[in-house]
């Protein structure tokens, strides 16, 4: 019933080379690799596309974060590690629905990911923490801090986006919303 | 104490190198010996990691998105969606309740036949009667107009408790009855026409024909003389005359009707199924033909349906005598092949009939 998907495909460690590198064409091979894997996974116990998609990304996230965190050994296959780890979050998420679909049908091997969940948990949390703190923290702060913190993008750069007389002024624009976004970060 | 946007200042300058040798050697001493300070600058640090990774993911997702609007979705639906059948995917999901249901389903059926005492076996053929007598209820409700009638007599006492009838086989004193009525006996007397009793024992049982076979063991017997009917081999016609001679009371009994169906209850192919009058006590007796050929042995009759009563056919008889062992018997049976009732009426076939055909009497 499972049906094998057959692409020229780079190996493993190829793809794990390539996520370390932000290999944007490796991202899309990964996903569009191992995407009809967990849709099946899915449709077949009682999920729908979104749920499919939604649980598939937070696999690849938590794959993403072990390869970026260093400490990922190729114990198993990628393809394996995706599947346990995907399974396990659609468990987890059928159990919160109701309690009479704790059992999956499965399609391929799995195994025990708990570690990597946990871990992953507690990044999730920070992740939806983060996100309410910059809405909360409103414009043009949020797009500072973007700018400045993630998109690495120059104070000059950005005081002349703002329309801000000189960087320092910027400058210290920027400390304000940083630090008020701390405050909204840890007042949770 | 600096305030915390001087703090974020100086731990800012310090961590993108704007800070010289002596400013930065300046800080890192101030981590080392203040630790609430380190501890400060840990934290921000810390926040300042998870901002980053906050950003990576976010366009780790938007890269995801953006990929995942490139995949056939349609194609994929039409791969996966549609193999699991409707019933399949739904017997997946009901499962569970589906097998609660059969096992309650079955407890219920199985604990509501215990209940009712269908798993006696002997009675789960629950409108098919058989037809022995049993003498403590018909005595219980003929008492109290026997007292009546006849208050002053005191007869001897009948302690028998079930009763049905027999006709002898061979002249040297077997009988032949139904199994029901001789099941489960310590004891047997048959009875004649004149009222002789005589202890007699089963030597052979039949369970599954509904046929048991007795021999008078009793001294004062006497051989009969030969006997006037015999077996009949072949299946008995459709619409043929019969007639049975039994002992649903104390004193013979002449039944008479027509053969309605060559099987018995439920389609049983070893009995004959009869529009008769019988009673409880006919059980066992000779089902006849005009020629005066035993057909069968009256075994029961259907409660619900009027004027159905059932018969072994006789060629199920003749089968389980074959069976007997007769190394086991004392006498030879002789299956009697002289017919002497062919040309009589059925007046004088009566007659000549009787003293072969006996009252059964279990006492247990």
């Amino acid at each position: 019933m499972s049906s094998k998907i057959n692409y020229s495909k780079p190996t493993d460690n190829e793809v794990i080379l390539g996520i370390l590198n932000n290999s944007s064409s490796t991202l899309q091979y990964l996903y569009k690799a191992y995407f009809p894997m967990i849709y099946q996974l899915i449709i077949n116990n009682n999920g729908n596309e979104d749920d499919a998609k939604d649980i598939y990304q937070e696999g690849i996230i938590i794959l993403h974060d072990k390869i970026k965190s260093g400490d990922f050994e190729l114990t198993s296959k990628l393809k394996t590690f995706l599947y346990s780890v995907c399974r396990r979050l659609w468990l987890k998420k059928l159990n919160h629905k109701s309690r009479y679909n704790a059992n999956i049908n499965d399609y391929e091997d799995h195994f025990a990911v708990e570690p990597d969940l946990a871990n992953h948990e507690e990044k999730d949390q920070q992740f939806l923490m983060m996100d309410k703190a910059l809405l909360q923290l409103g414009e043009p702060c949020k797009t500072i801090i973007e700018d400045f913190y993630i998109h690495n993008k120059s104070m000059q750069d950005i005081s002349e986006k703002f329309g801000y007389t000189n960087a320092d002024n910027a400058k210290t624009q920027k400390y304000k919303c940083l630090q008020r976004l701390k405050k909204l970060f840890f007042s949770k | 104490m600096k305030s915390e946007i001087e703090l974020i200042k100086e731990i800012e300058a310090y961590l993108f190198q704007e800070m010289d040798a002596q400013q930065s050697s300046a800080f890192e001493n101030e981590r080392k010996q203040n630790s609430s300070f380190d501890q400060k600058v840990t934290e921000h640090l810390n926040f300042l990691q998870s901002l980053k990774s906050y950003g990576d993911k976010k366009e780790l997702k938007a890269a995801m998105d953006n990929i995942h609007n490139d995949i056939d979705l349609e194609a994929l639906n039409h791969e996966f969606k549609k193999q699991p059948h409707n019933i399949i995917s739904f017997w997946r999901k009901s499962k569970r309740s589906l097998a609660v249901a059969a096992s309650i389903a079955i407890l219920v059926t199985l604990s509501t036949l215990f209940l009712t005492g269908q798993f006696d076996g002997q009675n789960h053929v629950s409108n098919y009667s058989e037809l022995k007598r049993d003498m403590e209820t018909i005595k219980r409700s003929q008492k109290a107009l026997i007292r009546n009638i006849n208050s002053a007599t005191n007869q001897p006492q009948d302690i028998s408790q079930y009763g049905g009838t027999g006709f002898a086989l061979s002249s040297n004193g077997y009988i032949v009855t139904n199994y029901h009525v001789v099941k489960e006996a310590d004891s047997i007397y048959v009875q004649n026409g004149k009222g002789e009793s005589f202890k007699a024992e089963t030597i052979y049982i039949d369970p599954t024909y509904d046929i048991a076979v007795l021999q008078i063991i009793d001294p004062l017997f006497k051989n009969l003389s030969p006997l006037p009917y015999t077996f009949k081999k072949s299946n008995a016609e459709l619409g043929e005359d019969v007639y049975t001679i039994g002992y649903p009371k104390d004193d013979i009994v002449y039944g008479k009707g027509y053969l309605s169906s060559s099987t018995g209850f439920g389609g049983d192919s070893t009995a004959y199924q009869v529009s008769i009058p019988v009673n409880p006590g006919n059980s066992g007796g000779p089902l006849m033909d005009n020629r005066g050929n035993v057909i069968g042995i009256v075994s029961g009759k259907q409660t619900l349906a009027d004027g159905a009563a059932f018969a072994v056919k006789s060629d199920f008889v003749l089968k389980s005598i074959d069976n007997i062992p007769q190394d086991s018997l004392k006498q030879k049976i002789n299956i009697n092949k002289k017919n002497t009732l062919a040309g009589l009426n059925r007046t004088a076939q009566i007659r000549k009939m009787q003293d072969f055909i006996f009252i059964v009497k279990v006492y247990n």
